[in-house]
């Protein structure tokens, strides 16, 4: 246990272990289900729309109700009717996702800002083995662009390689993978962290105590993302969970490789989910073919496929809702699935338009609720931080890039209004982000600190 | 008190922060436009030359604030468009969302970025230890740092109603008027560190764009002493 907490240059000892447990986060799990789904359940589901359509008055103007309760079904009868919807409610599904990636964000950032551990260059990653502390420029880009190059191919057989699994119904390794692995991020890394944090505000906490509070954390935490729990407390963990990946990334990759890595991450998410012959594209069909939801982890969800933990009024559903949710594991057409954990470092991500299921005969209209993927927060999150951690400008960048990023988010979430499948969701948000990361870095800075110095206003 | 503004009005309806995000977008891209302008501008001149670097500057600060405007008109033109598009997309033939709340919600959008932008790092500086003014600057610097920038949300949302009111009824007067209101603030804060020059003009300002405003959103001097004297 001492030898992580001293990660000069054991950083290779504690890599052995977590390099094979690394690797298992590395792959990319796509998880969004198609459109087709969707207008499989759209006949199912027309009825239900009439009836949802007499009390979408009413739910309209009750408006902004946290993490869906009570919005009307939609679905996917008629075309332009539900386009009318998707429109409309858009934009509640697009806070539903601003809060929780703002959520993440200043978590990593007030971290960053705080804690020194996190900016402090200790080793690297063993997927990023060229280091970058050459003296020429050439050779130092060189590095970098070697470094992503690796980086990216082990994400590719990473993927690949879940994909095959997935294929030939290896289900048993694949729940086994990613309970290993968020095992190993709920524990091991909450442990480094609370060590840092506590440090930095040179509180004291004994062993005993930390040992507590930790199992409780990670315990809770597993049920929580791998069965069943309220769903805040899930969407809580899943935050979390991706808020530390992110600062590990944070720490351990050099500066210009971080940057190529977003670059070409962005490039490789937008290739493999809209290449025909992309593995997450692949996932993605062969879930459908196989009419289960895509893959039981690795997503975040803004709402509960089942009406526990709602604010409904009527707490009568939960004998129904639970048989809602049995009836779910079976027949998923149109299911989400639960909110799943991300142990793993997630590869593309995309939102995705979910279609509810109305359970039984009472109005428990389930969200419809928007799926984006936990590897989507975590580089969100890496491009802010790094933002915060290296950006002289400090805070006005960090601002300008969370903006950018938000922006991002709105568009493709417009994109997928109107496409209606899956989409990646990181190429937009993440070119805006470094779009307006350099810019502000070297152009605006300057010019807001003359304009500070003399207080001149714009 | 503009972070107030956003929780009480802003924060119930998902459509206007939409609209804020966007609003304060557009105002981080026209920065970033004049921003380039300037640096170019610094880049290609001498930078020993005191004058030059200060005129640079001025010129930078107009040029900036006329991009400001300009980017107002075109996110009112994304506006329109929009809100056509969700009339059409809406059942009952209106949208959920009138123009002048855009309006509203647009200039609260545009200020707090620049308001964000101008006090932010002043604030993180302010977290740590020195002394103000110790270098004969005026000590005042925090104090009236934060009122200038408050007075300037505030006037972007002012401005944002007028402009959009201006826009939709097609008097380019209270456009223009919008622009040099805009020039006159940023001017004032040229005066700077002679606060007097600086502050209570802009005060002025605001309290008269804030009566503007308010008369054109359909308010009245009735309905104002209703509403102070709580009748119902």
């Amino acid at each position: 246990m001492i030898t992580f907490m001293n990660n000069s240059d054991s950083e290779e000892e504690p890599c052995n272990e977590r390099t094979s447990l690394m690797s298992a986060e590395s792959p990319p799990v796509p998880s969004y289900q198609d459109g087709l789904q969707a207008s499989e359940a759209g006949d199912v589901q027309a009825h239900r729309k009439r009836r949802a359509g007499s009390s979408r008055g009413p739910n309209n103007i009750a408006g902004g109700e946290m993490s869906g309760s009570g919005v009307p079904v939609r679905e996917s009868a008629p075309e332009n009717e539900e386009e009318e919807l998707t429109l409309k409610y858009g934009a509640k599904h697009v806070i539903m996702l601003f809060v929780p990636v703002t959520l993440c964000m200043i978590v990593v950032v007030a971290t960053i800002k705080s804690v020194r551990f996190y900016t402090e260059k200790n080793g690297q990653l063993i997927y990023t083995p060229f280091s970058e502390d050459t003296p020429s420029v050439g050779q130092r880009l060189l590095n970098s662009v070697l470094n992503t190059i690796i980086m990216i191919s082990v994400i590719i057989v990473m993927t690949v390689f879940l994909v095959l699994l997935y294929k030939y119904r290896c289900y048993k390794f694949i729940h086994g993978w990613l309970i290993l692995s968020s095992l190993m991020l709920l524990f091991l890394f909450t442990y480094i962290y609370l060590g840092e944090v506590l440090k930095t505000y040179n509180v004291a906490m004994d062993y005993p105590t930390l040992f507590l509070v930790i199992w409780n954390f990670g315990a809770v935490g597993m049920i929580c993302i791998h069965w069943k729990g309220p769903l805040q407390l899930q969407q809580a963990y899943l935050i979390m969970i991706s808020a530390l990946m992110a600062l590990v990334f944070i720490k351990y990759l050099p500066e210009w490789s971080a940057w190529v890595i977003l670059g070409a991450i962005s490039i490789y998410d937008l290739m493999a989910v809209l290449c025909p012959k992309g593995p997450l594209r692949m996932l993605v069909e062969t879930a459908q073919e196989r009419n289960e939801p895509i893959f039981p982890a690795l997503i975040y969800s803004s709402a509960m496929m089942w009406t526990v933990g709602m604010a409904k009024p009527d707490t009568a559903a939960r004998g129904p809702s639970q048989q809602t949710w049995e009836a779910a594991e079976d027949g998923r057409e149109h299911r989400r699935s639960p909110s799943h954990a991300d142990s793993q470092m997630p590869e593309t991500r995309s939102p995705v338009p979910t279609r509810p299921v109305t359970s039984l005969e009472e109005l428990e209209e389930e969200e419809r609720g928007v799926k984006l993927g936990l590897g989507d927060f975590i580089f969100y999150s890496v491009l802010v931080g790094k933002a915060a951690a290296t950006a002289s400008g400090d805070w006005n960048t960090t601002l300008a890039c969370f903006v950018a990023i938000l922006i991002g988010l709105c568009l493709t979430l417009l994109l997928l209004a109107v496409f209606k499948k899956a989409l990646p969701a990181l190429p937009i948000s993440i070119t805006f982000g470094l779009i307006f990361y350099f810019s502000t870095d070297n152009l605006v800075r300057p010019f807001m600190d003359t304009l500070a110095s003399h207080q001149l206003y714009i | 008190p503009a972070f107030g503004l956003f929780l009480f009005t802003i924060a119930r309806d998902p459509l206007r922060i939409i609209i804020l995000i966007a609003g304060a977008f557009f105002w981080l891209v026209s920065l970033l436009l004049s921003s380039l302008i300037w640096f170019i501008a610094v880049k290609a001149s001498d930078p020993r030359d005191e004058r030059l670097q200060k005129g640079l500057l001025i010129f930078g600060v107009m040029f900036s604030v006329l991009l400001q405007e300009a980017f107002r008109f075109l996110y009112y033109k994304l506006l329109r468009k929009a809100i056509e598009g969700l009339v059409a997309l809406s059942e009952d033939g209106c949208s959920p969302i009138s123009i002048q709340q855009m309006a509203y919600v647009a200039g609260v959008g545009f200020g707090l970025m620049s308001g964000a932008f101008s006090m932010i790092n002043l604030l993180a500086d302010a977290l740590g230890p020195g002394t103000v003014g110790i270098h004969g600057d005026s000590q005042l610097y925090f104090l009236t740092s934060a009122f200038m920038t408050m007075v300037l949300i505030f006037l972007h949302t002012f401005w944002g109603i007028l402009f959009f009111h201006g826009c939709e009824h097609r008097r380019w007067w209270e456009i223009a008027a919008v622009v040099v209101m805009h020039l006159t603030v940023s001017g004032s804060s040229f005066c700077n560190p002679l606060y007097v020059g600086s502050l209570v003009p802009s005060y002025i300002l605001m309290a008269a764009a804030a009566a503007w405003a308010y008369v054109l959103s359909g308010g009245s001097a009735q309905n104002l002493r209703r509403f102070l004297l709580c009748k119902s």
